[in-house]
């Protein structure tokens, strides 16, 4: 997949969970814990929806390379 | 003849606002039948009813701001209430198009993940089913056959039927904004229409999408929202919601001696075993090491009941059913912390799946009223943001408030060798009028103790 294509995935899923996140105003580099306060339960619905629309999984030994914005763009890039 | 009244959601609500009418005159209600919403500080609960019988009379209208105890409904009991009918002799209220028999809203327990699921997907609220499995379990044919007959029904009932599924505080934001709900995108789950989705279509005046899943999902009729300007806004709600926390707080720490104790759970079997049951999971089906650590929770205060239960009238009575409070933040600011029932005999894939649910809901405001009234112990899990302990302040009437901090790596030491090893830190608040430290580290032991063995949670 295109980096374009993923980071549409990616911002489309965010809106989703976190509907408040504005990330026009993030940098790609924002921690998806930290800097969008995501929770466990929210960083796995957020996989979920990129999975289903995507078709990427991401299974948990690489949860660590999907740490922030741009880490997920390129996770879906990479493996869609 | 019976009473529907306004019940007290939590040991901090004086009065609510009835929101929406889920019956009209003439329906039959069984017990746990959900009957009205009712717009609280914290989020809009569903109610259910006590009563079995038929509607008589609403008394109060939508919009209206009722104390606790004020009369909503009347509900006449017929002869037939006792022979268990099965709500085909009564008009079938469109919004509860199956009648369910249960007692209490029988959403725990009894629901499978799949099921679950499949009820989520259609838009069934599993809460309303009577079910046909053993000891009543909703099975697959009972949503799907909720599913049919709800279809027809709500085509019947409204011209447009196809449009999305909206939360009723986003149709009370439409009809506020004058925004047409079947020209509003919906973000939610399942295509769902939320407030913020009304709000940005009022203020994109010009662009209309389409609406983006138009799914054939039955709604309860739509009352007219009142006309009345009243109506919380997000920030209202925040800052009612921060006054209710602040007023029973305070209370909690003006009548409660709390106690705190803290200690590390080792989890290094928990999140190996984890790590390799979620291998084999896809996505949907995978646990986080919160719900190890709630099931792990459940099972301790089952075993030490002086921290489980509640204290009112100088008393305290343990609770023998453990329904464990989730603490939520809400991304809007503040918390609510609604109950996972009978967590202590839930598999812990099902509490992952109840514990999503539950905060996904608490996250869009709508919980069921025995979820805000029911917890006997709280769990607060500020780990995911970075916290690594929390020493909390407990939530009258319950008598005990778990605080769980991050997951780190941690150094230890064993026979005489350092190693790493995955560890939180665990701490308890607890009531001294009820229990002293010796029961409190008992507690805190039999976590650690039950999370060395994570298969058998």
């Amino acid at each position: 997949m295109n980096e374009q294509d993923a980071r549409a995935a990616v911002r489309q899923a965010i809106g989703q969970v976190a509907p408040d996140v504005d990330l026009d105003e993030e940098a790609e580099t924002a921690r998806l814990r930290q800097d969008l306060e995501l929770d466990s339960l929210d960083f796995l619905r957020l996989i979920e929806t990129i999975a289903q629309a995507t078709g990427v999984d991401t299974p948990e030994r690489d949860y660590a390379q999907v740490g922030t914005v741009k880490g997920l763009i390129d996770y879906v890039a990479a493996h869609g | 003849m019976g009473e529907f009244r306004m019940p007290a959601l939590g040991a901090d609500m004086e009065q609510g606002k009835l929101i929406e009418w889920l019956v009209k005159p003439g329906d039959y209600v069984h017990r746990g039948d959900m009957v009205a919403v009712i717009d609280t500080d914290k989020a809009d609960i569903d109610v259910e009813s006590f009563e079995e019988g038929v509607v008589a009379e609403l008394l109060v209208e939508v919009g209206t701001t009722v104390p606790v105890g004020g009369v909503l409904a009347r509900i006449t009991q017929t002869p037939a209430a006792g022979v268990a009918p099965t709500g085909r002799t009564a008009p079938v209220p469109a919004s509860a198009p199956v009648p369910a028999s249960a007692p209490a809203p029988a959403t725990s327990g009894s629901v499978s993940p799949p099921v679950r699921r499949l009820a989520h997907s259609l838009g069934i609220d599993t809460g309303d089913l009577h079910g046909t499995g053993r000891n009543g379990a909703v099975t697959r044919a009972d949503v799907e056959a909720a599913a049919r007959a709800a279809a027809p029904a709500s085509a019947l009932e409204k011209p447009d039927a196809d449009r999305g599924r909206s939360s009723p505080r986003a149709r009370r934001v439409a009809g506020e904004l004058g925004v047409d709900l079947a020209a509003v995108s919906g973000t939610g789950p399942q295509g769902a229409i939320t407030e913020t989705d009304v709000r940005r279509s009022a203020s994109a005046v010009a662009g209309t999408s389409a609406v983006a899943e138009p799914a054939a999902v039955p709604e309860p009729p739509v009352t007219e929202p009142a006309a009345e300007p009243a109506t919380a806004a997000p920030a209202d709600r925040a800052e009612s919601l921060r006054r209710a926390i602040g007023t029973l707080m305070t209370r909690s720490k003006r009548e409660i001696p709390h106690y705190y104790l803290s200690t590390t759970l080792d989890l290094g079997a928990a999140l190996a075993w984890m790590a390799e049951a979620n291998a084999t999971r896809p996505i949907s089906a995978r646990l986080v090491p919160a719900a190890l650590l709630l099931k792990a929770a459940a099972l301790a205060a089952k075993e030490v009941p002086e921290v489980n239960g509640f204290f009112t009238d100088e008393t305290f009575r343990p609770s023998s059913a453990v329904h464990l409070g989730v603490a939520v933040a809400l991304r809007r600011g503040g918390l609510v912390a609604p109950a996972i029932h009978d967590a202590d005999t839930l598999p812990v894939e099902v509490l992952m799946d109840q514990l999503r649910d539950l905060v996904s809901r608490a996250r869009t405001g709508r919980l069921q009223r025995a979820e805000m009234a029911d917890p006997t112990i709280t769990v607060t899990n500020l780990g995911d943001l970075g916290v690594e302990s929390v020493f909390g302040v407990i939530y009258p009437p319950q008598v005990a408030l778990v605080g769980l901090g991050r997951v780190l790596e941690q150094p230890f030491a064993r026979n005489g060798l350092i190693g790493v090893r995955p560890a939180v830190t665990a701490t308890l608040s607890a009531d001294h009028r009820v229990s002293d430290g010796l029961r409190g580290g008992r507690f805190l032991a039999r976590m650690e103790e039950l999370l060395q063995k994570p298969e058998e949670l």
